[in-house]
């Protein structure tokens, strides 16, 4: 055998496997959402009917305070601990990524446990509070799942951002904030841009979380799930996935080419 | 330590954000080993709960125990030769193809699913076999074996070792053996936890492909929640728990360290 037969050959079991289970099942979906009763129509429909457009821009909105709040709070605490060593700093750092795997229905249950009828804020405040179901409990959630995916990608930034940088500036007498506007944030920026994405994306398609919380809310995956098992929709089921698929890659494809990461998308 | 104002707002943040992660794990670690967590922990500990879920999910346990063995052996056949060969053909097509089986890693796991779905839902046979999840675990799962090996095998002089090896007469497959597989290593063992870890907690495309009688952890957690009281659900929480933690940890170690090698 030959060198370049064998190297083919080593390619040919990926090839195999992603044409039979990528690209035919694919472009199979792509066919079912236009051979519906609206045909190319259904792609309209999404910002025409006013249910869709709905999920659309409440899933858009949910996406976006989740991206921003994931940001603050991991840019936050990455710079804090990448710029200070501390004893315990390591403890901190694990309990901040290890929720990376985490399923989305395992995070869902853990907001119930925080904001559910018999969860830990309803027990220790006056009065009735639960939130678990609402959109704030949707938000918390996937807050929950983007703060270690932004932390780790930070992180990685900060530790390649020269610390000399910041304490010329401090001593040319700038103030923390301006410290922070004028020297971290532009350095971070590629990879801040990039996690954000990332963050975004991953709540867009966030299935797991929503199927536990999201009960009562319309957001895309909810949608696409109940079209299908309950509506028997397909076509519109299909024609979603689509939009939001090309969404999610695009957003990423973006994070990638700004920083060189991907965490897996997920929830 | 903490003088400055602006570090200890640092600190205020960081620690609440390390509470709002740990605190509901440690309540359902909590629940699941409480008699009663309406009463509270006062009403004593009990390892009742984790029997019962032992008895009403051992099945969905192995099943995912299976599914990421499986999952783990076929990545492996398909995904080692796969990174060999796009090491030793850099070039646009390669570029294309890697980008391409990585759209897993884009795609919403419930857009795959509805794919698989219409293009396989008829098939019978398939369609209600463990091999249709196990299509979708492989599929979300290969892009990281493959990138995990490849980051490792585009590190080194593969061209150079492979050359000095066929000028002693070594065959392709010699080859392949003998230099790629040991070399790849560290990338091999990085890409096989995280392959393992990521099919047992996979949920997204198992919810769509599964059948009532072929429940994977994952699905079978979100149906104690939906349908049991807390304390089972908290239980079955804590036996996942107990399984990912430890190869979460382990997938970390060895990808930080593949990660140093192939740098």
């Amino acid at each position: 055998m030959t060198n370049k037969t064998f190297v083919l050959t080593c390619l040919t079991p990926l090839l195999i496997f992603s044409l039979a289970f990528l690209a035919f099942p694919l472009v199979r979906l792509f066919l079912s959402s236009v051979e519906g009763d609206s045909g190319w129509a259904v792609y309209l429909d999404i910002i025409r009917k006013p249910r869709y457009l709905n999920t659309l821009v409440l899933t858009v909105l949910v996406s976006l305070a989740t991206t921003f709040a994931a940001l603050a709070v991991s840019t936050t605490a990455g710079m804090f601990l990448s710029r200070n060593k501390f004893r315990g700093r390591n403890i901190l750092l694990s309990i901040l990524t290890l929720p990376l795997a985490f399923p989305g229905v395992v995070i869902g249950f853990l907001i119930i446990l925080l904001g559910g009828r018999q969860g830990l804020i309803n027990q220790i405040t006056p009065g009735h509070v639960v939130f678990a179901y609402s959109v704030i409990g949707l938000f918390l959630g996937y807050l929950y799942f983007s703060i270690p995916r932004v932390l780790l990608t930070v992180m990685a930034a900060a530790e390649k951002l020269d610390p000399a940088l910041e304490e010329a500036a401090r001593t040319l007498g700038a103030n923390p904030l301006r410290v922070v506007i004028d020297v971290i944030l532009p350095g971070l920026m590629p990879s801040l841009i990039a996690s954000g994405a990332i963050a975004f994306a991953t709540a867009m398609g966030a299935f797991g979380t929503a199927f536990t919380l999201a009960t009562n809310i319309d957001v895309i995956p909810m949608v696409i799930y109940t079209e299908f098992t309950l509506s028997a929709n397909i076509a519109m089921a299909a024609a979603l996935s689509i939009v939001l698929g090309v969404v999610t890659w695009i957003l990423l494809l973006i994070a990638r080419s700004l920083s060189g990461t991907t965490v897996a998308a997920g929830g | 330590m903490f003088k400055s104002k602006t570090k200890l707002l640092q600190l205020t943040v960081t620690l609440t954000a390390c509470a709002f992660l740990l605190i509901p794990t440690l309540m359902s670690v909590l629940a699941g080993i409480t008699v009663n967590y309406f009463k509270g922990v006062s009403s004593g500990l009990t390892f009742k709960w984790v029997l019962n879920v032992w008895e009403l999910y051992a099945d969905s346990i192995f099943l995912s125990l299976w599914l990421a063995i499986a999952c783990l052996i076929v990545t492996l056949i398909i995904g080692l030769p796969a990174a060999y060969g796009l090491a030793r053909h850099p070039g646009w097509l390669s570029r294309l193809l890697e980008e391409f089986i990585s759209l897993p890693l884009a795609v919403p796991g419930l857009a795959l699913a509805l794919a698989l779905l219409q293009l396989y839902g008829t098939l019978n046979g398939f369609r209600t076999s463990w091999t249709f999840i196990l299509v979708g675990h492989v599929l979300y799962t290969l892009p990281f074996m493959v990138r995990s090996i490849l980051a490792v095998l585009a590190a080194m002089d593969l061209k150079t070792l492979e050359e000095g090896a066929a000028s002693l007469g070594a065959s392709p497959w010699q080859r392949f053996r003998d230099i790629v597989v040991p070399n790849a290593m560290p990338g091999i063992l990085a890409g096989a936890l995280t392959v393992v870890t990521l099919s047992i907690g996979e949920f997204n495309l198992t919810w769509m492909l599964h059948t009532p009688y072929l429940k994977t952890l994952p699905v079978g957690l979100a149906d104690s929640y939906a349908s049991m009281r807390l304390e089972i659900a908290s239980a079955y929480t804590l036996v996942f728990f107990i399984l990912i933690v430890p190869l979460l940890m382990a997938m970390q170690w060895a990808s930080a360290r593949a990660q140093r090698i192939s740098q």
